[in-house]
């Protein structure tokens, strides 16, 4: 007969000192980030109510930081320019890794690895070198786009200085161009997890590539591009290295007409990069961390309701 | 016939990306050779000149390579170690062992990994200031060492690939747990390790945020932080040939690795994705 499956207090300490072992070799996941992941994030928290320039006593002043930083045009602005470089970005990241990983995935091609390897280039590259070379390229007058603008016979376009509106376009592209390989390699993952029953009955339909494309591989791989939307929102509101060196590497107040400062940027400026504002910038993180928390739970929001449809 | 034409137009939409994907690699290593004075000129130079060596003397003048060099080594080596060290064993504590508390432990670990770490960054910096782990690489090696995400990774890892009855043999056997896990467990766990090192070397290679707050001195400098420093030098002014070559140098171990064993990179860094 088998003993019931009810723990008393004698045999549950007997297990756990069994198994002894087994909490020391997940203890230090636990006491390291108790003591750098736990401890931060709630006294970050506290400080955001408080006015600290990390020297002298802090003093308690509630909402005034969140106030303060909701009333100041320079962080909508910050924020608007994270949003809209990550928004459009996101339609060539999405849809270009989209079509690239179909096909690829068509076994049309010869050599897909190779496609692959170059893609994937970007991903495994210091974006700091990266955007010192692309901070050339985007050159007024040397620049190799610029170059080939005037090719084609259009005027050269001044990035980086003028209005600023070319500021943003700029990063998107160097943005797009990060991160097009990692999305792809990852739907193409997906989708070799597609029954190829699926495509042959949908051709056997009659259906061509477009058809297949919108309606089964798209829908199929909804739960990857959930996964990939939910890193890519964290990623674009943490959006800091890229603009920072495209435009110089030395200021936090994105270029010519504060048009290329990300969020990110605004929290580094008042803390602890730029100024000491320490409570302050706490209360920027915060504000960070719940719009990527609310954006996360829209993009799983709207993912499941059009799998409800 | 219409086959071969959208064949055609398909290896033509491949082939443009990837000219756009390697054009800024080509750029890089032209401009590497070339003087200041020819890359600020118009037109740009878009083939190779002979001025790589005295590009190379600049920089080593300019800036302490060799020691940003050996700092990231260390750095993203020891990084990695240690990850590999508190992964695996967390991993595999997750997965082999059945004890009392598990899988509540283990939802905590799961639910850490979807907090912005962003939050705590202010009090994380002041925290590093009062460890004086300002200008030291212990702030960059120990906080994230046994991070969540790699326990997780590992714990798939042990459940796939390590067989129970090998660790019931070598209990009969009389080998102690320390044993066990060193002895036998980590050499079936080496691919694993590759995988996971990798996206963990590279991730903390190519990190510049963490290291632009906590290195503040230039003995100090890794190598993506002794670049923003060369590009931001307000006395110097910036050298354009001999930062474009320091940028070269800068991704070039990672890109020779790369280009050797793009599988185990690519498998490595989107693993977390798909394994899901």
């Amino acid at each position: 007969m088998k003993p019931p499956k009810v723990l008393r207090a004698e045999p549950l300490l007997k297990e756990i000192r069994r198994n002894r072992v087994a909490y020391a070799y997940i203890a230090p996941f636990y006491i390291l980030f108790a003591i750098f992941g736990l401890f931060p994030i709630v006294s970050g928290f506290l400080i955001s109510f408080f006015r600290w320039d990390g020297l002298s006593p802090m003093k308690f002043t509630a909402f005034r930081n969140y106030v303060s930083l909701f009333q100041d045009p320079l962080f909508w602005k910050s924020l608007g320019n994270t949003f809209y470089v990550g928004l459009i970005a996101h339609v060539f990241i999405l849809l270009g890794g989209l079509v690239l990983a179909y096909i690829l995935n068509t076994k049309l091609i010869k050599y897909p690895n190779i496609f692959k390897t170059i893609y994937f280039l970007p991903m495994v590259t210091s974006a700091v070198a990266t955007g010192i070379v692309f901070k050339a390229m985007f050159g007024m007058n040397a620049g190799i786009i610029n170059l080939f603008i005037s090719s084609l016979g259009f005027g050269k376009i001044d990035w980086w200085g003028g209005t600023g509106a070319y500021i943003k376009p700029a990063i998107i592209i160097m943005f797009s161009w990060k991160w097009i390989g990692w999305n792809m390699v990852i739907y193409l993952a997906g989708m070799q997890g597609i029954s190829t029953d699926i495509y042959e009955a949908a051709t056997i339909d009659g259906a061509n590539h477009i058809q297949v494309f919108f309606r089964i591989t798209i829908p199929l791989l909804r739960p990857i591009i959930l996964f990939t939307l939910i890193q890519s929102t964290i990623g674009t509101l943490n959006l800091f290295t890229e603009p920072f060196i495209l435009l110089g590497g030395g200021s936090l107040l994105g270029g010519t007409g504060n048009q290329g400062m990300t969020v990110m940027m605004y929290l580094l400026n008042k803390a602890p990069y730029g100024n000491n504002h320490y409570g302050y910038a706490s209360a920027t993180a915060y504000v960070m961390c719940s719009i990527i928390i609310i954006a996360s739970l829209i993009n799983m929001k709207i993912t499941e309701r059009r799998e409800g449809k | 016939m219409n086959r071969t034409l959208s064949k055609i137009f398909l290896y033509l939409c491949l082939l443009i990306v990837a000219a756009f994907m390697l054009l800024p690699f080509y750029w890089m290593i032209v401009l590497s050779t070339h003087t200041t004075h020819e890359i600020i000129q118009y037109p740009p130079p878009l083939w190779f000149g002979n001025n790589l060596s005295a590009n190379l003397q600049t920089m080593m003048g300019a800036v302490p390579v060799v020691r940003s060099f050996a700092n990231s080594v260390i750095v993203s080596g020891s990084f990695t170690m240690l990850v590999l060290l508190f992964c695996s064993m967390g991993g595999y504590a997750f997965a082999m062992y059945m004890f009392p508390g598990r899988d509540l432990l283990f939802g905590v670990l799961i639910v850490t990994m979807m907090i912005p770490w962003t939050a705590g960054i202010i009090p994380w910096f002041f925290m590093m200031s009062r460890f004086g782990w300002i200008n030291n690489f212990l702030a960059l090696i120990i906080p994230n060492s046994a991070n969540a995400f790699g326990i997780f990774w590992m714990r798939q890892y042990c459940r796939n690939n390590v067989p129970h009855s090998l660790i019931d043999a070598a209990k009969i056997d009389g080998l102690s747990e320390w044993l066990i896990f060193f002895k036998i467990i980590a050499p079936i766990l080496v691919p694993g390790f590759a995988a996971l090192g990798i996206m963990m070397f590279v991730n903390s290679w190519n990190d510049f945020m963490q290291p632009m707050l906590i290195l503040r001195d230039d003995k100090m400098h890794t190598l993506p932080i002794m670049l923003k420093y060369m590009l931001g030098d307000p006395q110097r002014g910036t050298d354009m040939g001999s930062l474009i070559t320091a940028s070269t140098l800068a991704i070039l171990p990672i890109l020779v690795a790369f280009l050797a064993a793009s599988r185990y990179f690519m498998s490595g860094l989107t693993a977390g994705a798909v394994k899901e």
